[in-house]
């Protein structure tokens, strides 16, 4: 049994885990009791275990705790509010974009990072930057709306 | 209660984790629907369909719950739903609540089911929502001492036309209490179930929610995290379950060694005949225990043929079953007095589900109750299944639906869901099951592959005059797709529960008026009898892209063999107006210039071409034309710009509508262009994203033009999965159109191309 310090969100937790191996995704959703990430494949395959680490969109399923403990991460919960959500998430909203939201994670978290680098980002980025991501119910194209519509609007 | 005989292996050096300090009640809130809050339960009549009370119910502050026995897999149909049931009541839409797929609450509606939510779900819903106002406009007229026919109701208000002063809220009328109402039930639970009531339905004409594109009322939670999916469910005591399927198909434990996961805290290991599985307190450590424990397996024989000779060892195998449509006119006599005949002969594999995650489950089970939450589409049958497993009578079995990954069919929820009650009452506990991504990939419920002859006979002048349709396929349902049965789940299978299986199959529904027709099928054995990781059932629209890549691409065949144009000729032959209209609604939209030819036409060293497919679907038709750029030297087929004419009966949301035929468009890509089953002698080798690869976002479309036909006097039909079925034909018609290869096996992947485009040099 180890104990492991953690900044989620914005703020520091101590874990317990029975070794300090175990991939991110298992704390945040077992011992922080997130419901994101979501596990999809276990293999940094599909996307749908997505967080922050530092700002940057890493796949927590393959992520071992130990390499995470001085990083910053955000999941999906730290993103917005209904109150005062994240753009991207508006943009999603506002587009009606996926179907069952298991993947979700995914492509909210590429987004994020996406629109933050690069505000004016082309088609072809947009589409080079969901590389990797799964979705099985096809929800592709209202993801691509929904973030064109910011990437076009841009400041 | 009665435990199986068998090995048991439960280790005693467990620890248990001191204060529990993982178990939270994040979601029992969500979850102990059992009780219905919003009314008095000492009152509560009985949950069968002829009681109004079990699908209505109107609230203190006037808002009402629909109890829906379908479920939404992602599609949003609980907005449709809640939309027919805001328009026979007179009330908002977002004043109403749809509770969706729990046994205690809802009644046995099929779950999800072949496209048929709304088509059969939506009616009875409607019914009871209309003889709800009936009784509440009965009660109105007491209160308001005026007859009912001078009343009228705005949001469920009812006042005294002209006088709007002398108005009654539902809530006042009979909130939180119950109707005590009777309705008419045609007997049947399921999809066929319907009940109707001693009430006016209201004019569409006067319909003022159902036809606007009423927003998703589930998306913000999703988008912020708050959503509590079957994954999300956490309960006081709940361990982690993992299963360890077979290395090779057909293999079951001789030996496992428990001191092999010795280092692993806290683990127990459930062992019976063929299933096995491991326990732990932590997630991660029954993960690790199922990768780590080293077991002994059997060495059974090779059961499956390889993969290349896969299509011959069809054609030789000998038939289980055989059948068909009724044939019209004599095909044979046809055939030899025709001037003409062409065949062909199409290929289909078998495709995995693979769903966006693997299945998962949670399921409390005690001597004499149970508890499953579980995010199977049909959550009534699952709740029949487990209590079949368990040796309880089924209303002892509480079956909790929550959302899970998105569900197509019978994929592998239904086996998450009994795999979680076996070991729950093997260890005493709560126990919480998820797939690793290969069961999700490698063990779920196959589509079956198949082989298409088509042939037909043409007379001097061109004109069609046979048709000959044979398939010969593994059964549509090696499992059935309800899941009420433990004989057609992994768990049942691998601990010796006798395997039945159907032997059944289909044939193209489209009508075209050729003067003589055969459509026939012959279904083959599955290749192992017994928890098979090829064993068939129900993946979206099951069979329908099969057979109509088959029937569609040979329609195509056929018009350019008599020098027509695709669409003329298709036009020329159906008799069906609604396809009629669906075809000329795409070629119109799509601007469809007539061609006798492949008319390809080369971009650089892009090759772009155009083809449409028509499909009928029960009574929804839909026409799609696609326009596709095939790349010569990669093999890469981009299906980039779709124009498609949708017609489903009565529109309900037309923007969801929208989304929904652009997700079967997406999907169906998907499965023309990437999605084949990898396996070799022993085992199903595709097992994750890697070894069944998907469509990506790159190979999304470029646009999707979508032409809605509404029929506003009539019911709303299907539309989950009719857009699927001619999206495989259409690409390869508009992949011969841009090369001048006809590739008749799907999918239509980068080396099948390449390889087609080779041969023809």
């Amino acid at each position: 049994m180890a104990e492991v310090k953690l900044r989620v969100n914005g703020k520091s937790v101590i874990v317990a885990v029975d070794d300090d191996d175990t991939p991110l995704l298992y704390v945040l959703r077992e011992e922080l009791e997130l419901k994101n990430p979501r596990f999809g494949c276990g293999l940094g395959q599909c996307g749908a275990c997505t967080i922050l680490i530092d700002g940057v969109p890493a796949r927590s399923c393959v992520l071992p705790l130990s390499a995470v403990r001085h990083a910053e991460i955000t999941t999906l919960e730290g993103l917005g509010t209904p109150e005062n959500p994240h753009p991207v998430q508006q943009a999603l909203i506002a587009a009606q974009a996926f179907f069952c939201g298991y993947c979700l994670n995914g492509w909210v978290m590429t987004a994020v990072a996406l629109v933050r680098d690069h505000p004016h980002a082309t088609e072809a980025q947009l589409r080079t930057a969901f590389a990797g991501l799964k979705c099985r119910c096809g929800s592709h194209l209202s993801i691509l709306r929904a973030i064109r519509q910011l990437t076009e609007a841009g400041p | 209660m009665s435990f199986p005989r068998g090995e048991w292996l439960l280790d005693r050096r467990q620890v248990l984790l001191a204060g529990g300090a993982l178990v939270v009640s994040l979601a029992v809130a969500a979850a102990e629907t059992g009780s219905d809050p919003s009314r008095d339960s000492a009152q509560r009549p009985p949950l069968v369909p002829r009681e109004l009370d079990s699908w209505i119910a109107v609230l203190p502050d006037s808002s009402v719950v629909a109890y829906f026995g379908k479920v939404d897999v992602g599609l949003a149909i609980q907005v449709a739903i809640a939309q027919l049931v805001a328009e026979e009541l007179d009330v908002a839409c977002d004043q109403v609540r749809i509770v969706m797929g729990d046994t205690a609450t809802t009644i046995n509606q099929g779950g999800a089911s072949g496209s048929t939510g709304l088509e059969l779900g939506g009616l009875a819903m409607r019914n009871a929502a209309a003889r709800a106002r009936a009784a509440l406009l009965t009660l109105a007229a007491r209160r308001l001492r005026n007859p009912v026919q001078t009343l009228e109701v705005t949001h469920g208000v009812v006042s005294v036309r002209g006088n709007e002063s002398r108005s009654v809220r539902y809530g006042e009328l009979i909130g939180g209490r119950y109707f005590h109402v009777r309705l008419e039930w045609n007997g049947e639970l399921g999809n066929r179930l319907l009940v109707t009531g001693a009430a006016p339905l209201k004019r569409h004409s006067d319909y003022r929610v159902v036809g606007k594109s009423i927003r998703r009322p589930d998306l913000p939670d999703k988008l912020f995290g708050r959503e509590t999916y079957v994954t999300d469910v956490r309960i006081a005591g709940m361990r982690h379950g993992r299963m360890i399927r077979p290395p090779v198909a057909g293999a079951v434990p001789t030996r496992v060694d428990e001191r092999s996961i010795s280092h692993l805290r806290d683990v127990q290991i459930v062992w019976h005949e063929g299933l096995l599985g491991v326990v732990a307190g932590k997630e991660w450590t029954a993960v690790k225990a199922a990768r780590d424990l080293r077991v002994e397996w059997s060495s059974p024989a090779e059961p499956f043929p390889s993969q290349s000779t896969l299509y011959e060892a069809m054609e030789d195998a000998a038939p289980a079953a055989s059948g068909g449509a009724a044939p019209l006119g004599d095909v044979e006599q046809a055939l030899r007095a025709a001037a003409t005949t062409i065949a062909a002969t199409y290929y289909w594999p078998f495709q995995s589900h693979a769903s966006m995650g693997p299945a998962c489950a949670l399921a409390d089970v005690h001597a004499d109750h149970a508890t499953i939450w579980t995010a199977d589409q049909k959550p009534h049958y699952v709740r029949n299944g487990v209590a079949a497993l368990l040796g309880l009578p089924s209303q002892r079995v509480h079956g909790i639906w929550l959302r899970g990954p998105g569900s197509y069919g019978r994929n592998d929820g239904a086996d998450a869901a009994l795999d979680a009650a076996y070991l729950s009452r093997a260890v005493g506990k709560p126990v919480r099951v998820q797939g690793s991504r290969a069961e999700g990939t490698a063990w779920d419920p196959k589509s079956p592959a198949s082989v298409h002859h088509v042939r037909a006979g043409l007379d001097a002048s061109g004109r069609v005059i046979a048709l000959r349709y044979h398939s010969k396929a593994f059964s549509r349902e090696n499992i059935a797709s309800h899941p009420d049965d433990p004989a057609q789940s992994l768990t049942g299978q691998l601990t010796g529960l006798p395997v039945r299986t159907k032997y059944v199959f289909d044939v193209p529904e489209e009508q075209y008026g050729f003067s003589s027709r055969e459509l026939s099928w012959e279904v083959i054995p599955a290749l192992l009898a017994r928890a098979s990781p090829l064993r068939t059932s129900h993946l979206r629209d099951p069979l329908g892209p099969q057979l109509n890549f088959a029937s569609e691409s040979f329609i195509d065949e056929l018009a350019f063999a008599t020098q027509s144009d695709p669409v003329q000729f298709r036009l020329e032959y159906l008799a069906d107006e609604r396809g009629i209209a669906v075809i000329e609604a795409a070629a119109m939209r799509a601007q469809w210039t007539p061609r006798t030819a492949s008319s390809g036409r080369r971009t650089g060293e892009l090759l772009r071409g155009r083809g449409i497919a028509y499909a009928r679907r029960r009574n929804t038709h839909v026409a799609a034309i696609v326009d596709v750029e095939v790349n010569p030297r990669t093999g890469r087929v981009w299906a980039r710009r779709w124009t498609v004419a949708h017609d489903c009966g009565l529109i309900v949301n037309p923007d969801n509508l929208r989304l929904v035929i652009e997700g079967n468009i997406l999907h169906a890509t998907s499965r023309a262009l990437f999605e084949e089953v990898r396996f070799d002698r022993k085992m199903v080798r595709s097992a994750d994203w890697v070894t069944y690869p998907i469509l990506e976002t790159r190979d999304a479309p470029e646009s999707v033009d979508i032409v809605l036909i509404d029929h506003k006097e009539e019911l709303p039909l299907g539309a989950g999965e009719p857009a699927t079925r001619p999206i495989a034909a259409a690409i390869a018609n508009a992949v011969f159109d841009a090369t001048g290869v006809r590739v008749r096996q799907a999918p239509l992947s980068p080396e099948r191309i390449r390889e087609a485009l080779l041969q023809r040099t």
